[in-house]
């Protein structure tokens, strides 16, 4: 088996409330050395090892897991034993 | 006019959508299952308002995956109209057949009064019932109606009028105050706010009718000619 870590995120320049919101909210915590927050997904996805592995996550991505217009998504592969 | 209501798992605005049809608009309407639908025998699709598989993942995103998104991609292909209200317009958005994707409200809120329209384009077959910049309140209820799309796709929808509606006062923070665009041939029209929830004047507003009216007047004419 391998675990997928996949990690999406709002693409640079699309307004993201939820970052917004948190950025204030640290703020308010007197963090004021706070720049830009941004907030994504991450996600795990349990895979039977393939060849085409890489692939078929690029695949899973494109499709579904994330949204080319506003999102972009990064990724890791590991081994399970 | 025979029209096909798709209900999803979590679509909660199929009945008023059926309504506005049958006793408004006094046409026929078919609530259908999305895994059973054969939509092939009806005029005209809508998508209704809700919220599919409990908008998980993304609004609409799940939906846009499952079987019936091929019927609706063929209906839109064949120029039947299709209309996707809310969650439905959030569904057209996901599968790709309207440019765009919603984020979430700008003050992240959920959002549910009245707004007001202004309609930006009177020639489509959902809009020549209203006069071009004719104001109407139609309510909404929402909150990931923030409608996103890049410089090229809004100079794109601009350049071939494919803006339907704009708010008066942008409630969620929608790009260029966009509340309602259609596909480039005009035939499938996405909204956010619900023109199914203002087709009699007894609660508010029934300047959502005569969308539903254009559509039926439309169909009417080019099935005249066709006859």
């Amino acid at each position: 088996m391998r675990k997928v870590k996949i990690y999406i995120t709002l693409k640079e320049g699309v307004l993201d409330p939820q970052g917004k919101a948190v950025q204030h909210s640290l703020h308010s915590l007197e963090y004021k050395n706070v720049g830009e927050v941004r907030i994504g997904k991450y996600m795990e996805v349990m895979l039977e090892d393939e060849d085409n592995i890489e692939q078929q996550v690029e695949k899973m991505c494109d499709q579904l897991l994330a949204n080319p217009v506003i999102e972009d998504y990064s990724y890791t592969i590991e081994e399970v034993v | 006019m025979k029209f096909a209501v798709v209900v999803f798992p979590g679509s909660n605005c199929d009945r008023d959508m059926a309504f506005a049809i049958t006793e408004a608009l006094g046409q026929e309407a078919d609530l259908v299952w999305y895994q059973e639908a054969n939509l092939s025998d009806y005029d005209g699709i809508l998508l209704p308002g809700g919220f599919s598989y409990g908008d998980y993942l993304r609004s609409g995103a799940i939906a846009s995956t499952s079987g019936v998104i091929e019927q609706i991609r063929q209906a839109a292909e064949h120029g039947k109209p299709v209309l996707g209200v809310c969650n439905g317009f959030q569904v057209l958005l996901e599968m790709g057949l309207l440019p765009g994707a919603m984020l979430p409200n700008k003050n992240l809120k959920f959002m549910c009064h009245d707004e007001t329209l202004i309609v930006e384009n009177n020639k489509t077959l959902f809009t020549d019932f209203y006069q071009v910049k004719e104001e109407i309140s139609i309510p909404i209820a929402h909150g990931d109606g923030n409608y996103y799309c890049d410089e090229a796709t809004y100079q794109t929808l601009r350049d071939n009028h494919q803006i339907a509606f704009t708010y008066a006062a942008n409630p969620n923070g929608s790009v260029a105050d966009i509340a309602g665009i259609t596909n480039e041939q005009g035939n499938v029209l996405g909204m956010m706010p619900h023109p199914e929830r203002a087709v009699d004047a007894l609660v508010g507003s029934e300047d959502g009718l005569r969308l539903f009216q254009s559509i039926l007047t439309h169909w009417r004419n080019n099935h005249a000619i066709n006859a």
